[in-house]
């Protein structure tokens, strides 16, 4: 097989299996955890600042060293904000548990 | 150590921030083990970005041009930047905010996407050089799907924050306009793809059409809509991330697209359930209003009772047990201290207080619980909308505040534009009393019917202010 097939092959392969781990990961999720669930995924989309990284270090010309700043800006952008608001949200479902006694389906009838 | 290795430990290093990023999903699947779960998937992102580093470092040191200065500042400064910006917006937002800055740290994170692809495709351009299918292919994937997020996620974020209308906006034949817009977009793909040459035009025809496209998408969805159209929106930010991992040939870019990708999806769906709606159905738009649903008859013809302070009070302090149903109104008006505090107030005075939440009170599913408990509100309190819809018709009192759309009778009824949306059975109790401030509509345009109940009460007030004189009246009892 051409070389640069097999390449292109093997990051298909990549990506089809990373597809059905991203299905395989979101089981019964409780509603209350939807949105910082969705803010948490927000984050790791992120991970395209590696790449903005990589086309600012290959600029060589005054559009490309513009394009890759507003991308490392950007991607930075989601990866810090992403992450931290993620767990502000978090960070209260925590407080909210510790004092609280669990099963609130069995006392329903008060 | 040589390039070669420093090339192979960056690449595992890729591969254990990838690992991270899912153990981290799965953890955030259940309120125990989220806070961590986000926290481990930021520790891989710090790995995966400090590896890259490494390794341009290592690629510039061996090679005969030395050290891009200008590539590097060029990251301290975006860096610098665009950290500080999401830094200082996300721990200052309000949490009632959040959902719109979510929904631009979206669109930022899909811009980048884009901009990546056009940079490249830029570079096949000066170089006059043919480009390959697996090139192009996801090179115009990239640069379709990132923009359309881009500016999809924007109108989101600016419906939600109030700056553009969160009404459905239906522009005469702008269905017509979207559809037109695909098709530039698709044909321009087809050409690049048949030719093989580096057009730039036609790449910028490309953009600008999904550019445009993005915001005819998003502008006709109605604001209650939104947090499913930012899910997906995130989603389609996954999938751009990873097709720009393909046309920078790069493993943790594609593994990581994909997964958000993916489990976006699952999660639109997921979100899309709990408002009993399809996804295709609310793309289509035209919820609230739009597309000739007509403003929901009955409302106008019953009269509206309003219930002065005092009364409320006695009704609510001789009660054995009240529901306190809060929504937006609440949230905006930050009335969650006012309305714990009467609910303590009226435990004291042994009523049974408990909460209902609406899977999508708030303005996204779990916003709420997470503004009451910035409020102290106990959690076994709180009680989720199939659990405590039983007991509406035992309560004694229903307390409303803020909340509209998701009391609205209307909606067990066919032909009202909130049709089929799971409903807090709050015409169920014995008495309801609803603190709003007019007679306002709430997101979905339409009149509420619970409004003119006979068993309603309206009392007329600031989420906050009438729950503070709630409290004064109830001592004084």
């Amino acid at each position: 097989m051409n070389p640069e097939v097999g390449e292109i092959l093997s990051a298909l392969t990549i990506f089809v299996l990373a597809i059905l781990c991203g299905f395989a990961v979101i089981s019964k999720v409780p509603a209350t955890l939807h949105t910082p669930l969705m803010s948490g995924a927000n984050a790791i989309h992120g991970i395209v600042l590696v790449g903005a990284m990589l086309i600012a270090a290959a600029a060589h010309d005054f559009i490309s060293q513009l394009l890759s700043l507003v991308a490392v800006a950007f991607a930075t952008m989601n990866v810090v904000g992403g992450y931290v608001v993620t767990d502000r949200m978090l960070q209260m479902f925590r407080k909210r548990q510790a004092p609280a006694a669990p099963a609130p389906t069995s006392e329903a009838e008060g | 150590m040589g390039p070669g290795i420093i090339e192979a430990l960056v690449y595992i290093a890729w591969l254990a921030g990838a690992v991270a990023f899912v153990l981290g999903l799965i953890r955030m699947n259940s309120p125990a083990t989220a806070r961590a779960g986000n926290q481990l998937s930021a520790g891989g992102m710090a790995v995966a970005v400090i590896a890259t580093a490494v390794l341009i470092l290592s690629r510039e040191t061996a090679s005969p041009d030395g050290i891009n200065v200008t590539g590097w500042l060029i990251i301290g400064a975006g860096i610098v930047l665009g950290g500080g910006l999401g830094l200082y917006t996300a721990r200052t937002v309000k949490m009632t905010a959040m959902p719109q800055l979510v929904s631009l740290f979206n669109a930022v994170g899909g811009g980048a996407a884009a901009l990546i692809a056009i940079d490249d495709f830029i570079g096949l351009a000066a170089s006059g050089a043919s480009v390959e299918l697996r090139i192009a292919v996801p090179t115009v994937l990239d640069v379709i799907i990132g923009s359309i997020t881009f500016t999809g996620s924007l109108i989101a974020s600016g419906k939600l924050m109030g700056a553009i209308s969160g009404k459905p906006i239906i522009v005469p034949g702008g269905r017509v306009v979207t559809l037109g817009l695909a098709a530039v977009a698709v044909l321009g793909s087809l050409y690049l793809f048949a030719t093989g040459q580096p057009n730039l035009a036609v790449l910028v025809l490309i953009l600008a059409a999904s550019l445009v496209f993005g915001v005819t998408m998003v502008l006709p969805i109605g604001g209650a809509d939104m947090p499913v159209v930012i899910s997906l929106l995130n989603s389609f930010t996954g999938t751009a991330v990873a097709m720009a991992g393909f046309v920078l040939d790069n493993p943790v870019l594609i593994i990581a697209g994909a997964l958000v990708g993916a489990s976006g999806a699952i999660l639109t769906k997921l979100m899309a359930d709990a408002m009993n709606r399809s996804v295709l159905n609310i793309m289509i738009g035209g919820f609230g209003g739009g597309e000739g649903t007509e403003t929901a008859t009955g409302a106008e013809g019953g009269s509206v009772r309003t219930l002065g302070m005092d009364d409320a009070a006695i009704q609510l302090a001789y009660a054995q047990s009240v529901i306190i149903v809060p929504g937006y109104g609440l949230a905006v008006a930050q009335a969650q201290h006012a309305v714990r505090e009467l609910a303590e107030l009226l435990e004291d005075r042994g009523v049974t207080v408990y909460y209902a939440i609406h899977p999508v009170a708030g303005r996204m599913p779990g916003h709420m619980n997470v503004l009451l408990a910035e409020a102290n509100v106990p959690y076994p309190q709180l009680r989720e909308m199939e659990d405590i819809n039983p007991e509406f018709a035992r309560a004694d009192v229903a307390l409303v505040v803020g909340a509209n759309d998701v009391t609205n009778p209307a909606a067990r009824r066919a032909g009202s534009p909130v049709s089929g949306m799971p409903i807090l059975d709050v015409d169920h109790a014995k008495s309801i009393i609803v603190i709003k401030r007019s007679m306002g509509r709430g997101y979905a345009g339409i009149d509420n019917e619970l409004y003119v109940n006979p068993k309603t009460g309206m009392l007329f007030a600031d989420a906050k202010q009438g729950l503070a004189e709630l409290v004064t009246a109830v001592k004084a009892l």
